[in-house]
């Protein structure tokens, strides 16, 4: 364990010494079900599934892989409030950027049929 | 999270370079990581760019005021292809127009408003002894000034810079001459600076606050920086995305804005087609909204500082003005397509952008309203800052409420791209905006120089600019009233039902003219001053932020010892206080 | 003059300048390839045919490509976790093969590019090719944006480490995060463009 500096300036937990080893188990367990979802995603797409259906299971897993990756290789799950402010916040916009203007483009169709 | 095990983290000095060296003059004055002097790098280049996209319009107007007629002395320098015999063609009038809002927009207004005043002031007033990095801040500065190279290049390629509009609508812009691929160059580039920029000022207001400046003590200044940020840093990407896709349409033959059988001067386009024109303009107002609060948020910031500053009061309504201000952030990203209401959309989505628009509205209001309440009972001091900052309430007052017919869909179909729009949006941004941004120039130009502006120009500058403005734009409206559509480069004369009010037209150039004289005072005053200004200690103003505890100017690292605030931003005519201003930081 | 924060963290908020630095850059970046996803979600909706990803794209080879890069998110991490438990040699092993993995993705890109042009594919041809050669080509930059910053790490930003291991520590973190985000947008590009 390594000493605190005796200054004001507050450094990062020295716990974290320890917890690495845990950490690294995880990285290994999440590194093994990415290989999975990575199968599992190109096996399904074998079947040829009608649009609709092929791209909600793609993005559910996709959406599964990518929240593997961001919690755990990029320690979000134990990030700071401000981080997921932001983020929550990028989120909200980037729904806004994918959905609104496909329903301005094809509101206009549905009213003209 | 980030110590390493087994390693004791530094002492402080090891982390800093060696800054006891004297630097040379290129590192001190060009190549600087000082956000002081990058902020006047910003803030001089900006101007400039201001004086020349103000030059554009002003040769727009003699087209507008007579148009065919053959422009005297100037008209014959700018070369056959542009104005033959001195008679503007209409492919250079619309270069013009496209360059002039470009330029405004992109490297005038925001490179002064938040590159300038952004770097210079913000550090100063939350106690930081600069930006939290100060070489991306310097990469930020040289990033503008290639984009800002690129676009006037751009002017001397072959067919001419952009000439589609500042708003490059596809097809127009993906068939035109090379100009608009630099253009969209430029634009990487302005955007990659814009973005750096925001990071960079998120970090530091968030990180390099000095104790006890919490969040609500801010000045209203930085609020104004900080929600500015977020707006660069979130709505900016998808214009780049955009600008490479056109780039690829103009460059690698692909067809994502253009349409399938898309017939161009009688031939018809051997592109694949399928794409869709639409999908630009939603890209592009989806960074273009927001960008119309970048460029009036930091100008609320600088008027709400001389307000306060010179009526001895605080800001009436802090809390709703900050509260106001983030939410008016978070609705700037939900009102884009009413720019879009004629490209036919359904009455669903409509009725959903012209909900959000009418919305948005309210937290202007409350911050206008505050501002406007925090004169009463003041006793008001009309130094020029102040000339130019309460001018600032009526005029952004004007253009925020021609605002509601545009943003109504059924109103805004007589009035859309009319010059009923082209007043609007300048009344908000030139005699909004930039008399704001003059207003921050006086005010804090003794922080920067240790000099104060000459009083007497700066009235005359104010005076003049105020009666100019509303001699230009305020007859648009009844020209846009009237129908004529913006963008003609005739003004309009060609049609019948225009006749009646094109007399405005030559009232509109006749008040643009004599605006540039106005300015002349005002660019004297700005560099005369420097060497021959009163001098002034650090705080002229007797004001209570925290930039005006440092010297004028202040050294590199801003202060002798990190400043501590101890109450809030606007502590003015304190009952029993020994003055009649408590500074923030004072002990 | 120095800047505070830059190593240590400040109390109230939990992170250091350069933490926050990377997470906003970040949220720049899901905007932009948000973006280009909207723009890939307009097109495709707005037209009468669409092919499936695998009558054109090569799928095993993608796979392979989305294999290599999630293992190089691994060892990205683990280069980090190297550095945290002081194992500086471990680092340069881990840190190597991040950047060696992602030169292999770059080869196998070059091949699959260049099949396409051997076969009269270009992003002019049609609408499917042209979104597909966008997204990867502008997803393509960023893991060469990325491997630059890594092979700096590795090579001559190394000396760092000795002068402050704190500071190298957080940066190669930094860094790391770019890394796994290249990865995260490719998650879901692979299926988008491949798959579907």
């Amino acid at each position: 364990m390594s000493e605190h500096a005796a200054t004001t300036q507050h450094t990062a937990a020295d716990d974290h010494a320890v917890d690495i080893d845990k950490h690294v188990r995880i990285y290994i367990t999440v590194f093994v079900t990415l290989m999975a979802l990575t199968i599992v995603t190109v096996a399904i797409s074998r079947f040829h599934l009608p649009v609709p259906i092929a791209v909600s299971v793609a993005l559910l897993v996709a959406t599964i892989k990518g929240a593997l990756v961001a919690c755990y290789f990029m320690h979000l799950i134990s990030e700071k409030k401000l981080i997921y402010a932001v983020l929550a916040l990028t989120v909200a916009f980037f729904i806004v950027l994918i959905f609104v203007p496909l329903l301005t483009v094809h509101d206009g169709y549905w009213i003209r049929g | 999270m980030s110590t390493p095990a087994g390693v004791a983290p530094p002492k402080a000095h090891a982390t800093h370079e060696a800054h006891h060296e004297p630097l040379g003059f290129w590192r001190l004055y060009v190549f600087s990581t000082d956000h002081k002097v990058i902020g006047i790098q910003y803030a001089v280049t900006g101007l400039l760019f201001l004086l020349f996209g103000f030059s554009l319009m002003m040769l727009m107007r003699w087209q507008l005021a007579y148009p065919g007629a053959a422009l005297p002395l100037i008209g014959n320098l700018l070369g056959e292809a542009r104005m033959p015999g001195g008679i503007m063609l209409p492919e250079f009038y619309n270069e013009l127009g496209a360059m002039h809002g470009t330029i405004m927009v992109f490297l005038g207004v925001v490179p002064l408003a938040v590159g300038g005043f952004g770097n210079f002031v913000l550090p100063l007033q939350i106690g930081a002894p600069d930006m939290a990095f100060p070489r991306l801040n310097m990469l930020s500065y040289w990033s503008f000034f290639l984009g800002g190279v690129t676009m006037l290049a751009s002017f001397f390629v072959p067919g001419g810079a952009a000439q589609s509009g500042w708003t490059s609508y596809a097809p127009l812009s993906i068939i035109a001459g090379s100009g608009q691929t630099m253009w969209l160059f430029g634009m990487v580039f302005l955007i990659t600076s814009s973005l750096l920029g925001a990071i960079n000022f998120i970090a530091t207001t968030i990180q390099l606050r000095a104790k006890g400046l919490t969040f609500m003590r801010f000045p209203f200044f930085v609020w104004a920086q900080f929600v500015t940020a977020f707006l660069l840093l979130l709505a900016f990407p998808p214009l780049e995305a955009a600008a490479f896709l056109q780039l690829m349409d103009r460059l690698a033959g692909t067809s994502f804005f253009l349409p399938s059988g898309l017939v161009v001067s009688g031939q018809v386009m051997t592109n694949a087609g399928g794409g869709n024109p639409l999908l630009w303009q939603h890209l592009f107002w989806f960074l273009a909204h927001p960008e119309v609060y970048v460029l009036i948020l930091p100008a609320m910031g600088i008027v709400s500082e001389i307000i306060a500053n010179n009526t001895r009061k605080p800001l009436w309504g802090y809390r709703s003005m900050v509260y106001s201000l983030i939410f008016l952030g978070f609705m700037s990203f939900i009102v884009w397509a009413h720019h879009m209401f004629m490209t036919g959309m359904g009455t669903a989505m409509a009725a959903f952008f012209q909900t959000t628009t009418m919305i948005i509205s309210i937290p202007s209001v409350v911050i206008l309203t505050a501002l406007i309440i925090s004169l009463w009972g003041g006793s008001i001091r009309f130094n020029t800052p102040m000339l130019f900052a309460t001018a600032f309430l009526p005029m952004f007052g004007i253009g925020g409420l021609t605002g509601l017919p545009l943003g109504l869909n059924v109103a805004d179909i007589p009035l859309h791209d009319t010059y009923y729009v082209i007043a609007h949006f300048h009344y908000v941004v030139a005699p909004g905006t930039i008399f704001a941004l003059f207003a921050g120039i006086y005010y804090w130009y003794p922080k920067a120089t240790g000099r104060k502006m000459n009083e007497t120009l700066g009235v005359i500058h104010f005076v003049g600019s105020f009666i100019c403005m509303n001699v230009v734009f305020m007859p648009m409206f009844l020209v846009g009233l009237a129908g004529v559509s913006r963008r003609l480069y005739d003004g309009g004369a060609a049609y019948a039902f225009a006749q009646p009010v094109l007399h405005w037209n030559v009232v509109s150039s006749w008040g643009a003219w004599t605006m540039a004289l106005f300015q002349i005072p005002f660019i004297f005053n700005f560099f005369w001053s420097i060497r021959k200004g009163e001098k002034t200690g650090d705080n002229p103003w007797q004001a209570t932020t925290i930039e005006w505890t440092a010297p004028s100017p202040p050294p590199h690292g801003n202060f002798l010892t990190p400043p501590e605030a101890y109450r809030g931003p606007y502590e003015y005519s304190v009952p029993g206080a020994a003055r009649d201003f408590v500074p923030q930081s004072e002990a | 003059m120095e800047i505070p924060y830059t190593v240590e963290i400040r109390r109230d908020t939990g992170l250091n300048n350069g933490k926050i630095a990377i997470w906003l850059f970040l949220a720049s970046e899901v905007m932009l390839f948000g973006a280009l996803f909207a723009s890939y979600i307009l097109i495709r909706t707005g037209s009468t045919s669409w092919p499936r990803g695998d009558t054109i794209l090569n799928v095993p080879l993608a796979t392979f490509n989305t294999i290599v890069l999630i293992s190089s998110s691994v060892t990205m991490v683990m280069a980090w976790a190297s550095l945290m438990r002081g194992r500086f040699n471990t680092f340069r092993i881990y840190m190597a093969s991040t950047v060696l993995l992602g030169g292999v993705f770059l080869v196998v890109k070059y091949f699959e590019y260049s099949h396409k042009f051997h076969d009269d594919l270009f992003p002019r041809t049609n609408n499917f090719l042209a979104i597909y050669f966008t997204l990867t080509g502008l997803h393509m930059l960023h893991v060469m944006g990325g491997m630059a910053v890594n092979a700096y790490f590795l090579g001559p930003g190394a000396k760092l480490y000795k002068t402050n291991p704190v500071w190298f520590t957080n940066r190669v973190e930094h860094s790391g995060l770019f890394w796994h985000f290249v990865d995260l947008v490719w998650i879901f590009l692979f299926p988008t463009l491949y798959l579907l």
